[in-house]
């Protein structure tokens, strides 16, 4: 199948990029990232400068690939990381848009290579247990519901891609965040900690830049691990809750 | 205090305020519209002429008026710094814009809220401040009161006559519509209220509620100007 | 020259590591506060290495080449952890676990850190558990477990399918909590590209920052490798696409030990190849082997109208297909060991009987499943079970029950639907047991040098059983290392911080960038993956599923033109001090190169087949492996010479609490 590609090319993080376009043979067997490797080699043999693109275990669970296909981050295709995406779903002759996710928090490093650090920091401010190596109880001493534990596991499945940052018609991380303030809250083992934890969570992703939610859930209908918006109004409850609900100022 | 200036202006303090104010404000648009579909009772407007007057002079309500004014302010200006910030979230565009993924109505919302607030200007210059401000409105007697009232219900019959302003009424009123359509079941998840069990109890009145109010108050315009 | 003291400590097998560790020398608070720690990955043992050491107040300064902590490779382990809690009441033990692991290893690893790895294993769910990892849970609220191959308790912990994502996590929680406090400073985007030795201890290392190029020198008390393992050498394998061996490499080539390259584990089951394009394996469980019936057809000219896709696999009569695995191991019968099955799976498509375009896919055929799970299933139901609609609805039914997942994975990327067409598998590379050689404190041959988790030669021998990889990478980072590292330490107390001035490291970082530029200065005209491909498929067939005297020296042979080839021919496009991928991936293949040679080398002086080597000289008259204990007990650590012979150094392995046997199956 013949592809025309029309990609964002941008030679580091203070230039000004510009979309190019490319024709490309592939076939319906290859993955989109495979598909780019592809093109990569063609511009190779033309020594010319290959498309970065980040990419990693290329099997959906890294959260490394970073771009919007179409429109659509990771594409068209649901519940479906970039690399998980095949080109049996597209056709022969199509045209498609290749773009970086864009955020101002997550600043463009080159071509569709973008800085996701910012949720290091989110996570560095408070998404985690404090409890030191060797502190821990007996594993079975702490009883957890059935259905608490997928709830959690629901939320901890998240591959910190930021695919719904890049989906938010206003940039925004909640989702992202909630689903580690959920994901911690919803076990005792977290419980502890949680009112301190969503308060500073939701003060490092102020921070960062990201814009605020308007509940268009365009996050959950991209994200690849179909993260439920439950979470953002989980942690809107622990939120208030700790703020207006705690005896501290 | 600091508590307290920090919470509001962080992202969630924020949408808790639009959060609350809109609902308060849905609730209100339940009250207006059950005082003003007596406009289409066939007294001559005698019923909305006492209650117009009750309502504009009765000192608790005007004071109530006064916090609902100050609520709409709140509620459109907090808006409109927030969809001012959200833009900054993203200062390059997509070449492709996504509208798989929401409805027109969520990505619109500041949109969609600035029109009901024109809508709201061009309404309220009409009558509230004709009937407030102004000796423009005749004094009629009515049946049952000593004093005279101001016939506001004259000032409706005449403004609904002019097509351009109905059609300013109806359009004013889409756009409430999907303003609340999307705007209903968000408050509730800014709230904290998602819910398996409820959640679709409150999705379902939304979409109800926001077709019904708005659908009534056109109702009001589309009367006199067709049928009266 | 290397001398290997595995440095065990005496004492019975039981006492062993309790007695050790509470001997080992301590560093006192006000010191560690003094002493600084490299720690290279953050994988499992990479990131719960560097939380743990920050926790107990040592300085550390933690690396990786991905764009965070969260990425590394381990995220992808599906199945599960393993650990001899016997909360099932099923009779397992700490001697259980330590014997399964030593018999599964093929009696390669060394008795005495096996041992520890299953003391600690239950300590590591204890510890996952209390940082929120959210393992399944039974309806009373404790933790479950499942049953993994090869063994005959239940012992392994998981969290769905994504164990390792999980697990992952809670360890980089655990490291982003300490450097929120500051115990550690974190390098994201930073590659290791040497080793900096100081007065022949490990004293830093030198990065290229992957954004701006810029080479740095880092410098600290010691250096702890947790840089994984070294599957790509062969292109395609289950492995992430930027796993690579070059920390390990490059401390090789400093004069750390290597110990049994050679020892790879294939995995039977995973997609296979779709075209020359392909560029990663997708793992499909094991699991699927114990309802799906692997077969070819018996006739060549069905393989080719197969291919030409004139006729489709339900379209061969039940007597034209051979289900081979029964064929030859009637016992076993499609359950064989997973070394097994994968050379089974390889001989038959030597015979040119592969079933896809490239010639290497077998079936896996689940409708024989479908079909008796569905008529026991109308049978129950008081149904007709000669109905066959019914029957294939109600056994589809179970077998997605079973096995939904997977089969949505595999008809994802092959867009086939595995309940309709059987799926097709091929072997792929999917560990490495081999890595460098680790004492029992896991340093290396080279002071102050400590290697953890797949890097290290580790505890899984010649073979790795399910659902002990992450076990062994918690233990190390967790319980092993925190504690061991004192014996290095405890004697540094009074050398003031190092710093990067001297001039080892300006030499090690003139060298670095003079190899670096070397590549760039090539301008040939093959790409960088071009030669990984090629580098892949030699290994992959003189040194991959099994291999033969004449097949190694061969593809020694190839590898050394082909590396000529690689220096004089190499396109790496970009600059220096730039973002670039492909100069990235040009230093890596570069050490792949001298590696992959390694390997051969190992595998060619190892006149045996054990685990996941096969030598075809050794093997039974019915085609098994044959081991050759007498002559090969021995760790084979390998010290690199550059241009010449590499040097064997051997450590004995002794076994005195278990008894070699004949891994059977039959």
């Amino acid at each position: 199948m013949n592809l025309k590609l029309k990609i964002w090319r941008q030679p580091n993080k203070e230039a000004k990029g510009k979309f190019e376009v490319y024709e490309v043979e592939a076939t319906p067997e290859m993955s989109f990232l495979e598909m780019l490797d592809v093109l990569n080699d063609q511009i190779i043999e033309e020594k010319g400068n290959p498309i970065a693109f980040e990419h990693d275990c290329r099997e959906g669970i890294c959260g490394t690939c970073s771009m919007v296909i179409n429109g659509q981050p990771h594409g068209p295709m649901g519940l479906t990381t970039t690399c998980q995406l095949h080109m049996r779903h597209f056709k022969d002759g199509d045209t498609i848009v290749i773009e970086p996710f864009r955020a101002t928090a997550f600043p463009v490093l080159k071509d569709l290579v973008v800085d996701r650090d910012s949720f290091d920091r989110i996570i560095q401010s408070g998404g985690f247990v404090s409890v030191g190596t060797g502190q821990a109880p007996d594993g079975n001493s702490i009883l957890i519901e059935q259905e608490v534990a997928k709830d959690a596991f629901d939320a901890a499945s998240c591959i910190g891609c930021g695919a719904c940052v890049a989906a938010c018609p206003n940039a925004s991380a909640m989702l992202f965040v909630s689903a580690k303030v959920a994901h911690l809250a919803y076990l005792p083992q977290g419980q502890v900690e949680a009112s301190k934890r969503v308060k500073r969570m939701v003060h490092q992703m102020d921070r960062e830049g990201f814009g605020n939610c308007s509940n268009t859930y365009a996050c959950e209908a991209e994200c690849p691990k179909g993260i439920s918006v439950e979470n953002i109004a989980k942690m809107n409850r622990e939120y208030f809750s700790s703020v207006i609900g705690s005896q501290k100022k | 205090m600091s508590w307290i200036t920090n919470f509001l202006t962080s992202s969630l303090g924020k949408k808790l305020i639009m959060s609350l104010t809109g609902l308060f404000l849905i609730v209100f648009l339940v009250v207006h519209l059950s005082g003003n579909l007596q406009l289409l009772y066939d007294d001559n407007g005698v019923a909305f002429n006492s209650y117009a007057h009750f309502m504009t002079t009765n000192g608790l309500i005007t004071f109530l008026s006064y916090g609902l004014y100050a609520l709409i302010l709140l509620h459109a200006i907090q808006g409109m710094v927030i969809a001012w910030s959200n833009r900054k979230g993203r200062s390059v565009n997509y070449k492709v814009g996504n509208t798989k993924s929401n409805t027109f109505a969520s990505r619109h919302m500041a949109l969609l809220g600035l029109l009901v607030f024109f809508f709201l200007a061009v309404h309220m210059g009409d009558f509230w401040y004709k009937m407030k401000f102004t000796d423009q409105l005749m004094l009629v007697p009515v049946q049952g009161m000593d004093v005279e009232v101001k016939d506001l219900y004259a000032r409706v019959d005449a403004a609904f006559a002019v097509w351009w302003l109905v059609a300013i009424y109806i359009l004013g009123l889409i756009a409430l519509a999907l303003h609340l359509w999307h705007g209903f079941q968000s408050a509730f998840q800014t709230l904290g209220l998602n819910h398996k069990k409820y959640t679709p109890v409150i999705k379902g009145l939304g979409m109800i509620y926001s077709i019904l109010i708005p659908a009534g108050f056109a109702v009001i315009p589309l009367y006199f100007f067709f049928i009266k | 020259m290397i001398k290997l003291d595995a440095k065990i400590p005496e004492g019975s097998l039981a006492e062993k590591w309790k007695k050790y560790k509470s001997s080992i020398d301590l560093v006192a608070p006000n010191n560690k506060r003094k002493l600084e720690v490299i720690v290279v990955g953050t994988g499992l043992a990479g990131a719960s290495a560097a939380a743990s050491l920050a926790e107990l107040g040592y300085k550390v300064k933690a690396f990786t080449f991905h764009d965070s902590p969260r990425r590394a490779h381990s995220i992808a382990a599906q199945g599960g952890i393993n650990a001899a809690k016997n909360y099932q009441n099923d009779g397992d033990s700490v001697y259980r676990l330590f014997y399964d692991t030593i018999k599964g290893g093929d009696y390669r690893s060394r008795e005495a850190n096996v041992y520890r790895l299953a003391e600690v294993s239950a300590n590591i769910i204890d510890q996952c558990v209390a940082q929120g990892v959210p393992f399944a849970r039974e309806y009373g609220g404790t933790l479950d477990n499942r049953s993994f191959g090869g063994v005959q308790v239940s012992r392994t912990f998981y969290a769905r399918g994504q164990t390792g994502q999980q697990l992952l996590i809670g360890a980089y929680q655990a490291l982003s909590r300490q450097v929120s406090l500051g115990n550690v400073e974190m390098y994201n985007r930073h590659e290791m590209l040497d080793l900096v030795m100081v007065e022949n201890k490990a004293r830093g290392i030198v990065t290229r920052n992957l954004l701006t190029g810029e080479l740095k020198s880092h410098a600290a008390h010691c250096v702890v490798l947790a840089t994984g393992g070294y599957g790509n050498v062969y292109y395609l394998s289950t492995n992430a696409m930027n796993c690579n061996v070059s920390a390990a490499w490059r401390a090789a080539r400093r004069g750390a030990a290597m110990a049994n390259p050679c020892f790879c584990q294939i995995h039977p089951t995973c997609i296979p190849v779709s075209g020359t394009y392909q560029s990663k394996l997708t793992l499909m469980s094991e699991s699927l082997r114990n309802d799906g019936r692997v077969w070819v057809p018996k006739k060549m000219e069905d393989v080719e109208a197969i291919r030409e896709g004139s006729k489709k696999p339900t379209d061969i009569p039940e007597d034209d297909r051979d289900y081979y695995l029964e064929r030859k191991y009637p016992a076993f019968g499609n359950l064989v060991p997973r070394d097994v099955a994968s050379r089974a799976a390889k001989d038959v498509c030597d015979e040119g009987r592969g079933v896809n375009k490239t010639g290497l896919a077998v079936y896996l055929d689940f409708e024989d499943a479908i079909h008796r799970y569905g008529k026991a299933e109308a049978y129950s139901a008081g149904k007709d079970s000669e109905d066959g609609e019914l029957v294939r609805k109600l056994g589809t039914k179970v077998v997605e029950a079973k096995y939904g997942n997977l089969f949505e994975i595999y008809e994802k990327i092959t867009g086939d639907n595995p309940y309709v067409t059987p799926m097709r598998i091929y072997p792929a590379i999917h560990y490495t047991m081999g890595g460098l050689w680790v004492d029992y404190n896991l340093e290396t041959t080279l002071p102050g040098l400590f290697c953890i988790g797949e890097a290290n030669f580790s505890d899984h021998g010649a073979n790795r059983l399910g659902a002990s990889a992450l076990m062994q990478g918690l233990a190390d980072g967790y319980f092993v290392l925190p504690y061991t590292i004192g014996s290095f330490l405890s004697k540094e107390i009074k050398t003031p911080a190092i710093t990067d001035d001297s001039s080892e490291f300006k030499r090690v970082i003139e060298e670095v960038k003079t190899r670096l530029e070397n590549l760039l200065a090539v301008k040939g005209d093959r790409s960088v993956d071009s030669f990984h491909r090629e580098l892949g498929l030699i290994i992959w067939d003189y040194c991959g599923m099994s291999r033969n005297e004449e097949g190694l020296k061969k593809g020694r042979k190839l590898l050394k033109e082909l590396k000529k080839e690689f220096y004089s021919n190499v396109f790496v496009p970009g600059e220096m001090n730039e973002y670039n991928p492909e100069l990235e991936k040009a230093s890596r293949v570069a050490d792949f190169f001298e590696l992959g040679e390694l390997m051969i080398v190992d595998a060619l002086h190892r006149e045996e087949s054990c685990g996941g080597h096969f030598r075809e000289e050794s093997q039974t008259e019915d085609n098994e492996a044959k081991r050759d204990d007498e002559n090969y007990t021995y760790v084979a650590a390998w010290e690199w010479k550059g241009e010449e012979e590499p040097l064997l150094h051997k450590e004995p392995l002794e076994f005195e609490n278990v008894e070699l046997k004949t891994r059977s199956y039959k």
